[in-house]
């Protein structure tokens, strides 16, 4: 029997840019990607902006060609057109034709599936309910917010029901409301045992939503696996959030805290955690919270390029 | 009213103001460009060569334009009364290398190149020159053959040439019997007054440009004069036997019943007796003039 | 191939609403003064002259659309990224370009008959009733449109590897350059050595000879066109275009979107 059929497949994929005096020289976009996104799952990549997520997904879907390297796609090449039938694809920061309406971009877009006349007619109206723009439908495309872009963009992805939806960088541009209703369609397609692959930079999103994230930072993968297990990091501390009115001003403690009003905010190493408390018990302070100082997804990044930088100065020096 | 009512109207009347200065001081502008003469009958491009390729495949219209301009030259010297035609002939060479198709160009400019001043340029050779084209370019149409044979006949005086242009026009399957008639004529008699009545007779009764009708007009006014007079010297001649006497004054042949009346010439003017006793335009008749130049 | 007329009606029409088409109103205005005007000057070639003026107009406002919209087809859809979503249908990129070219030329077509029947208005004003010979007219803007249609071929060409101002001074130069073909074949140069003018001739014969849509001369004059020239200019300019769209479609399969 084997294994499951992996929905995308990456081998060993790589994009150079060749930039500068007579295009001489070669930028790394994406180094040598080996990965899978398995069946059904919600798979995130995680990355800062230029990291190369968006070279991988439009290498996945033929919009650039690899330098190296091949994927697959529920077992057929990248390079087969007529897969493009089971992938839905929503690209970063869409921008659709602006003399159309929403409805006839969405017909327009379903006649390049092998649909009926009335199975497109009942599917572009049912997508379009589904992403709140059934009242907008017939208003031009150049009189549509980015919010509104975006859901007509995630619209036309899935109107065919294809087995594979790849979004770039989908929650871009939307507000609380929004982010909350792409959230809950790529949920939906989980449910119904589609595979979803999606880019983003915001670590709570990837933590709610997907079984595996990968991170790519500077063209490279990272790291992948689930989200808790990847970006566990150590805390670096606890921090206490508390309330001191008038009194014992004399606290060590506050000379190390930042205050706003007569609210307190204080950093100290896990050991110091209980004489703290105690202290500020003492002098009668109203405890607001304590809660793990953890390294943000950015500072990981961060650190991650500062790496990178650093052993590419290093190359230098030494010529190597 | 508020302030920017004010403010509007008075930037309105400003500008009107401008204007109206403006348009003054190109009245005056063009006054003194009239008085130095500055506005040359010069062409902007002297080569039709070049003119044609900057045309790209638009010559038919830029064609038509300068066809425009060779009417309006002609038509605006003729009410000048300028002798001086010298830019007709580079008007309408950048006219027929723009677009070798219009045969009117090749009409006009012929009769016009050709005909002595002040009513043409006087220059028939490259009348000739002008009609080869044309029919090099449009060589189904008769007519620029009869226009040949008129050149030779009348200007150049070569009344071979002349038969046998109409000649090679008659053979055209739609030209009118008129060309094989003619020249069998001018073959047969070289010039003669009534082959030039003919001729002239023809080109006016067939002719739709204004100016080509007038032209012939005044051309038959000349040649009937010419034959009137030629009848008048003949029954002077006949006088002249019958009383040894050579008359002098039209009321002897009119008082020896020879002639009806004062004949007159076209113009309506009495046609007088020389002291050789020949027939001659009146001297207050406008005809006078051109027979003149024409003697010369 | 089911894609390429989903694209052509689509590009048909989004150049109805880019108001594209609204050059049909200027085009009337000039034709009715043109023949307005040419009444008064009364010149005895009333009826050249509007011909060859509605002609002119109809080639020169078609060669302006062509170049540059036949420009924008593709590199709009490029910097505006309206590509990235429909080459992720199953969609081949030869498609698309025969769609969007189709959809142009159906525009143009569309046009250039609206802007001939403007003509013949206007004619029929100067001169009423029409004879059978102003029928000729129709040969001269058939052939216009073959010419456009190449003109369109070219621009979609270049607009796939270079930017839009480069393509468009490209396809220009080339109608230009094009017009001239056949001189280039008759120069009698003494001192150009054989391997010069046998590259002028191969140069002469590789470049779109556009001087065999030009019929203006004999039309404006009422004159017939000999069907072999309408069924040869037909059969050159679908092989020439078969030509460079191929070549278009190469060098688009093959190019990174930004």
């Amino acid at each position: 029997m084997g294994m499951p059929q992996a929905a995308i497949e990456i081998e060993n994929l790589s994009k150079e840019y060749p930039y500068g005096f007579l295009s001489l020289k070669k930028r790394k976009s994406l180094e040598d990607l080996t990965m899978r996104v398995e069946d059904g799952e919600v798979f995130g990549f995680l990355g800062p902006n230029g990291a190369g997520k968006s070279t991988t997904i439009k290498l996945l879907m033929r919009l650039i060609f690899p330098t190296t390297g091949t994927a697959r796609i529920l077992g057929k090449s990248i390079d087969d057109v007529s897969m493009h039938g089971s992938i839905g694809y929503l690209p970063e920061q869409p921008y659709f034709y602006d003399y159309l309406t929403a409805h006839e971009l969405l017909d327009y877009f379903a006649r390049f599936h092998r649909l009926t006349a009335s199975d497109r007619a009942a599917r572009v109206q049912a997508m379009l309910k589904k992403v709140g723009l059934d009242t907008a439908k017939k208003i031009q495309l150049r009189k549509y917010s980015k919010g509104m872009l975006q859901r007509v963009g995630l619209a036309q992805a899935i109107l065919h029901d294809p087995h594979v939806v790849v979004l770039d960088e989908p929650m871009s541009g939307l507000d609380p409301l929004g982010r909350r209703e792409v959230r809950d369609i790529i949920l939906e397609l989980k449910r119904d045992g589609r595979t979803v692959l999606f880019s983003t930079h915001v670590l709570s999103d990837a933590e709610m939503l997907c079984d595996r994230v990968g991170v790519i930072v500077g063209g490279k993968l990272r790291g992948i696996g689930a989200p808790g297990e990847l970006v566990n990091m150590k805390a670096q501390g606890m921090e206490i959030l508390f309330e001191l009115s008038g009194s014992a001003r004399n606290l060590p403690l506050l000379e190390k805290a930042t205050r706003t009003g007569e609210r307190y905010r204080v950093q100290l190493p896990e050991t110091e955690l209980y004489a703290a408390l105690d202290a500020l018990k003492a002098a009668g302070a109203r405890i607001l919270s304590v809660t793990q100082i953890k390294p943000t997804l950015e500072e990981y990044f961060m650190n991650l390029v500062e790496a990178d930088r650093a052993q590419a100065s290093a190359v230098e020096v030494t010529g190597k | 009213m508020n302030r920017r009512t004010i403010n509007g109207v008075i930037l309105g009347a400003a500008l009107l103001a401008g204007f109206v200065c403006v348009w003054k001081l190109q009245e005056k502008v063009d006054a003194e460009r009239t008085a130095l003469q500055l506005e040359s009958d010069e062409l902007t491009l002297r080569s039709p060569a070049v003119l044609k390729k900057l045309s790209l495949e638009y010559g038919p219209l830029l064609g038509a334009i300068y066809w425009t301009r060779v009417v309006q030259y002609f038509g605006a010297k003729h009410h000048a009364g300028d002798q001086k035609l010298d830019q007709l002939w580079p008007l309408l060479d950048s006219t027929t290398t723009l677009d070798p198709n219009l045969l009117v160009a090749y009409r006009f400019g012929a009769m016009f190149l050709s005909d002595s001043p002040p009513r043409g340029a006087g220059l028939p050779d490259l009348a000739v020159e002008l009609l080869q084209r044309g029919m090099k370019a449009n060589p189904e149409y008769w007519k620029l053959y009869q226009d040949l044979g008129n050149v030779y006949y009348f200007d150049k005086r070569d009344y071979q040439k002349a038969s046998q242009a109409y000649e090679a026009g008659s053979k055209f399957p739609d030209a009118p019997p008129f060309m094989k008639a003619m020249a069998a004529k001018i073959a047969a008699e070289g010039g003669s007054l009534e082959t030039s009545y003919a001729l002239w007779l023809d080109i006016y009764q067939t002719s739709t440009n204004k100016e080509m009708r007038n032209n012939a007009e005044d051309h038959l006014r000349l040649v009937q004069a010419e034959m009137d007079m030629r009848e008048i010297d003949k029954i002077a001649d006949a006088y002249e036997q019958k009383t040894k006497h050579r008359a002098t004054r039209i009321s002897e042949l009119v008082q020896a019943g020879m002639l009806p009346g004062q004949p007159r010439d076209p113009d309506g003017f009495a046609y007088v007796l020389n002291d050789q006793g020949k027939a001659e335009p009146n001297p207050k008749s406008p005809l006078r003039e051109e027979w003149l130049r024409e003697k010369m | 191939m089911r894609n390429v007329p989903t694209v052509a009606a689509n590009t048909f029409r989004e150049a109805v609403r880019d108001r594209v088409l609204y050059n049909l109103v200027f085009f009337a205005l000039l034709m009715m003064g043109a023949a307005i005007l040419v009444g008064q000057i009364s010149i005895g070639i009333e009826q050249d002259v509007i011909v060859s003026l509605g002609l002119s107009a109809i080639s020169l406002i078609g060669i302006f659309i062509a170049v540059f919209l036949g420009v924008g087809l593709v590199s709009r859809e490029m910097d505006k990224r309206t590509l990235y979503a429909l080459l992720a249908k199953p969609v081949k990129r030869w498609e698309f370009l025969l769609g969007k070219f189709f959809g142009l030329v159906m525009t143009l077509t569309v046009n250039t008959a609206a802007m001939a029947a403007g003509l013949y208005i206007a004619l029929w004003t100067v001169k009423h009733p029409l004879l059978k010979s102003d029928a000729f007219i129709l040969v001269a803007v058939y052939l216009i449109l073959l010419k456009l249609a190449l003109i369109v071929a070219l621009a979609l060409l270049f607009s796939c590897f270079t930017t839009p101002f480069l393509a468009i001074l490209f396809t220009a130069g080339i109608y230009v350059a094009g017009l001239f073909a056949a001189d280039l074949r008759t120069i009698h140069g003494v001192d150009l050595d054989p391997g010069a003018l046998r590259l002028m001739r191969g140069i002469s014969y590789l470049l779109p000879n556009f001087q065999n849509f030009d019929v203006m001369g004999a039309v404006v004059h009422g004159r017939g066109v000999p069907e072999a020239i309408v069924w040869h200019a037909t059969l050159y300019t679908i092989l020439y275009i078969a030509i460079v769209l191929t070549g278009a479609a190469v060098v688009f399969s093959r190019r990174n979107l930004k």
